[in-house]
Order: structure tokens, then sequence, then C-alpha cells
């Protein structure tokens, strides 16, 4: 019954569709948090996929290979205030763009939703298959 | 009597078997479409069903099944699938080198449930049909 196999690959991309939905909900929640435990303001993080190796029918999952921090650079904003300013005024800020990561949450639910639609169908194949004969 | 029902199973049985194995690959397709460069992948149903078929009927030359590319090749050629895959050639296609189009992987995800689904129906018939002859009347 390789038609398991479609389950596994389905929940390979469940899987690492939810770390995706992870990282953005990390993201989010930090978009303002200007220091952390090592001193630095947060930087965004970005999941990165890659395929699993292919099966003998060609077909392959999907996994997490690393999370990369963010390279672009941080937000400056002038704020002399702050009690995280530097002599110029300006307090640096996390470089989380929240109209990126809200794009990015709903590509990552809607893929999900997808591996959920194939578990389905798949499973009802199954059922079907089991009535062979009878 | 019953390798003529071997017989008419056969048909049936290379059909469901490539209809699982192009599931398997559209549900790869579909798991895969925000990896970036993963090109999407499917088979031609209708020639690697009738080389499958051409291969089962002809006696002797039924080959070995290899599972690594290390084994040693029997003379029985292309049998997996891996030989037969092609690539789509997609139509819009995305920066990061994916060439997966969601809307088309899941029209024939839905059509190959359904095509399984009927293969299934016809399976039963068979043996509907098989049984009805068997009963005294």
């Amino acid at each position: 019954m390789s038609l398991f196999n479609v389950f596994g690959i389905a929940s390979s991309s469940m899987s690492a569709q939810s770390q995706r939905l992870n990282v953005v909900a990390s993201n989010l929640s930090n978009a303002d948090s200007v220091t952390s435990s090592t001193g630095e303001p947060y930087r965004g993080r970005q999941v990165v996929f890659s395929t699993l190796q292919a099966n003998l029918n060609g077909a392959s999952g999907v996994k997490v290979a690393g999370v990369v921090h963010d390279a672009s650079p941080m937000k400056q904003i002038f704020e002399p205030k702050h009690p995280m300013a530097n002599k110029d005024g300006y307090v640096t800020m996390p470089n989380v763009n929240v109209v990126d990561e809200m794009v990015n949450m709903m590509s990552a639910s809607r893929s999900y939703q997808n591996s959920i639609d194939m578990m389905n169908t798949t499973k009802s194949l199954l059922q079907k298959t089991l009535t062979i004969g009878q | 009597m019953i390798n003529k029902l071997d017989k008419e199973l056969n048909f049936y049985h290379q059909a469901l078997g490539l209809r699982v194995a192009r599931q398997e690959l559209l549900s790869s397709n579909v798991a895969n479409a925000d990896t970036p460069n993963f090109k999407a992948k499917d088979i031609d149903f209708a020639s690697v069903l009738n080389q499958k078929i051409g291969l089962t009927t002809a006696f002797g030359k039924v080959g070995l099944n290899t599972t690594s590319p290390l084994h040693i090749s029997s003379t029985a050629a292309k049998n997996t699938l891996a030989d037969n895959l092609l690539y789509r050639t997609p139509l819009q296609p995305s920066v990061d080198g994916n060439t997966v189009d969601m809307d088309m992987e899941r029209t024939r995800f839905a059509d190959n449930a359904i095509k399984y689904d009927a293969s299934i129906s016809f399976i039963n018939n068979e043996f509907r049909n098989i049984t009805l002859a068997m009963q005294e009347r």
C-alpha cells in the first residue's frame, strides 16, 4: 500500500509549514523587541525549505533545512527619550517587516491546508481500496 | 480459469499501482510548493501503463526491481517509475526556480483520485461478473 507514502509526504509538509508558522509567530511577536538576552535587538528569522531524498517513484517530502537570520539592515527610529537610544537619539529596532510576515503566515497556512486536504483525499482512497472484492 | 482471472485483473493491478505512484508524485509536488528550485514532476500515464502491461505480459522478460543505483540491472529495461519522470513546463515561472503551479497540481490530484476510485469500481464489477458467472441458477 504505497498510498501510505502520501501520508508521509503530506505530514512532512505539514510539519515544515508549522515550523514556518512558528517562526512567523516569533517574528511578529518580537517585531518591537529592542533588546534580548544577548543585549542585541531581535533579528528576523526565516526557515529554509529543502526536499527530502526522493523515493523509488521519484516523490519526495519536504523538510526545514535550517533557520537563517535575516541579514537586512535594522530599522533606526529617532526617539531620544527611549532608554535604549544611542547618543544621537536613535533606537535600533528589529528588522521585521510586519506586512511580509503576514503574507508569509497566509502562505504557510494555505500550504498547511493543502496538505490536510491531500491527507483526507488519500484516506478516502484507502478506505475505498479496502472495499475491493466486497 | 485461474490464469484467465489473473490476466483479467493484471490490467487493473498495473493501473492501480500506477495511479498510486502518480498520486505520490502529485502530493510531492504540492508538498514542495514552497521549496526553492523544486521542479514539479509527473508521468505520462498512458505510455507508462502500456509499458508496464507489455513488461508483465511478455513472459521471460520479467526483470528484477533495483532499489539502489549500485544494484546490477537486469535485462528488463525501464522497470522503475524514476526512468519515466517528466518535468512540467511552467506557465508562470517564479523567481526562486520553483515550477509548482498549485492550481494545476490540485486539479491533477483530484483527477487522479477520481480515476483511482473508478479503477476500484471496475475491479469490483469484474469480481461481480465472475461471481455471477459462477452462480448456479
